[in-house]
């Protein structure tokens, strides 16, 4: 979307000089692969599986590892999306912000293993967020925690079952992931806050806000 | 993108199209929760939201406490009956009252237009305030209600109201519902046809951005939704205007006669309270084109919307004031 699709997978994007990207299109493919093969030893199958994305960037990854525990087990697994706005603890930081779509399988989540799926862990907030959202809806027999980009500092007793990818980072640098689903092409980068090369650029009306793709923790 | 950066609700025009546009989406994500086991958001956990109901009212008055309840808010209801105000208090000393108690809204509807903006400018209370209907004035909620009922009818549920022909028909002249609808829908993209018998049509009327008529069958034709106003006796609507209500309803109700002269697709509206026989007949109210009820369903969830977006951000002013 806002960025062309770099030459060289491994180089770095023209005019974004501090920013590096960590994980290309293949190494996403491959981390997603290998968290839908995690999913299935550890639930011993796709019996009961149901995977929530929470948007934005987590609704199309969830969907992909569905797509790939399918091929796998041969059935279809539901997948869908859980908006967690309304139950943000930093709603009184900001002005008000725009809701996602909350997209419940038919299925529903009672007495289901749920498994809910995010781009990046950060603070942690927003799974905590998205574990009283869950609450609301129903009693699922497990809820477990997948995600692209684990890159620490959390602020709360939480941590990932399923991990495409730990980034050690400091806190003033940038996780950034993008899917093809939302911003055309699949990359993880990383990038400095200080300099401006790392805004999301022009043409993404959320950066900087809600929908940028920075930190999806945050 | 974030919020409509206003604080208060007194007037349709005070939405832009982009921030129509996020009520409305918002108000589509919170409709779904009405279907949850559980309809309870946290989000407006500890703030207080008065209901200020210096005039009679059902649903709008239980619409803005179901909405403020759903969303955790703890909610005082004060009608006029029953309260100081029938012993001579003013509004501004009823308001004075409310910013002691720690209002962080209020929803006011009061018999008297430009009674929100009072409240609203003259600094009595810090809260936000939002229009329930004042005078003869507007009824931004109900206009976006209507809006949003229009919108998942006419336009799939999404995007604006560009080129649906709304015609909204009856007591215009004391209608607040028609002149926030006018403002809204215009600004929504919709063409909008005011029709009334010409003792009914306000002389500000030519200045809206609306078409404005006499004649009820040619515009139905013509009609992707028709809006039908309540004739509102307790305003004086029945003394003078019309020679009688049954002529009235002749010229200007709608019956499954004039339903049939509209096209397929179109449907049919009543903010209500309903005059059954008058502006519109049992027949129409209670068919398959009629979305009265609905729009009672929708008023909960755009009423929701408005709260959390008033509400559930930050304080604009927070930033001035430490």
């Amino acid at each position: 979307m806002a960025h062309a699709q770099p030459t060289n997978p491994h180089g770095q994007p023209a005019g974004h000089t501090d920013e590096r990207i960590v994980l290309d299109e293949l190494d996403v493919g491959r981390a997603l692969t290998r968290i839908a093969h995690e999913i299935l030893e550890r639930n011993r199958g796709s019996h009961d599986l149901v995977l929530l994305g929470i948007p934005r960037r987590g609704v199309p990854l969830a969907h992909r590892i569905a797509a790939r525990i399918a091929d796998v087990e041969g059935s279809e697994i539901p997948a869908g999306s859980l908006d967690v706005t309304m139950y943000r603890d930093d709603l009184r930081l900001r002005p008000a912000r725009t809701l996602e779509h909350t997209d419940l399988p038919a299925v529903g989540i009672e007495d289901k293993t749920v498994v809910l799926v995010d781009d990046v862990l950060f603070s942690g907030r927003t799974v905590r967020s998205a574990m009283d959202a869950l609450h609301d809806l129903g009693r699922p027999r497990a809820v477990r925690l997948a995600v692209l980009v684990d890159r620490g500092h959390r602020e709360l007793p939480l941590r990932a079952d399923f991990v495409g990818k730990n980034l050690p980072t400091s806190l003033v640098e940038r996780v950034r992931v993008q899917v093809a689903e939302v911003d055309g092409h699949d990359a993880v980068s990383i990038g400095s806050v200080s300099t401006g090369a790392v805004s999301t650029g022009p043409g993404s009306p959320g950066a900087g806000s809600l929908g940028s793709s920075w930190d999806g923790d945050r | 993108m974030t919020a409509p950066a206003i604080r208060h609700l007194l007037s349709a025009a005070d939405l832009d199209h982009a921030q129509a546009l996020t009520v409305l989406d918002t108000a589509a994500e919170l409709l779904a929760v009405a279907d949850r086991p559980i309809k309870k958001l946290p989000t407006l956990r500890g703030r207080t939201v008065v209901n200020l109901f210096f005039e009679d009212s059902t649903r709008t008055r239980i619409s803005f406490e179901a909405a403020a309840k759903r969303l955790s808010a703890d909610v005082i209801t004060f009608s006029a009956r029953g309260s100081s105000v029938s012993k001579g208090e003013s509004l501004k000393d009823t308001a004075l009252t409310l910013q002691a108690m720690g209002a962080d809204m209020v929803v006011i509807r009061h018999g008297s237009s430009g009674a929100p903006h009072r409240l609203a400018a003259s600094g009595w209370v810090d809260g936000s305030v939002v229009n329930a209907g004042d005078g003869t004035h507007e009824h931004p909620t109900q206009a976006l209600l209507d809006a949003f009922t229009l919108r998942r009818h006419l336009a799939g549920g999404s995007g604006d109201l560009d080129g649906a022909r709304i015609t909204i028909v009856g007591d215009v002249l004391h209608s607040r519902v028609a002149r926030s609808n006018a403002l809204l829908l215009s600004t929504l993209g919709a063409d909008v046809t005011l029709v009334a018998p010409p003792t009914l049509l306000p002389v500000g009327a030519a200045s809206w951005p609306v078409t404005c008529s006499y004649d009820l069958d040619a515009a139905l034709a013509k009609s992707d939704a028709v809006m039908m106003l309540r004739v509102q006796r307790e305003r004086g609507a029945a003394g003078g205007y019309f020679p009688s209500a049954r002529e009235y309803s002749r010229r200007y109700g709608i019956d499954a006669r004039r339903m049939a002269m509209l096209p397929d697709h179109a449907i049919v509206l009543h903010p209500g309270p309903m005059n059954r026989g008058v502006e519109i007949s049992a027949e129409v109210a209670d068919s398959d084109r009629s979305v009265i009820v609905e729009q009672v369903t929708n008023g909960v969830a755009v009423r929701m919307a408005v709260l959390y977006l008033l509400l559930g951000g930050s304080d604009q002013l927070a930033a001035v004031s430490p």
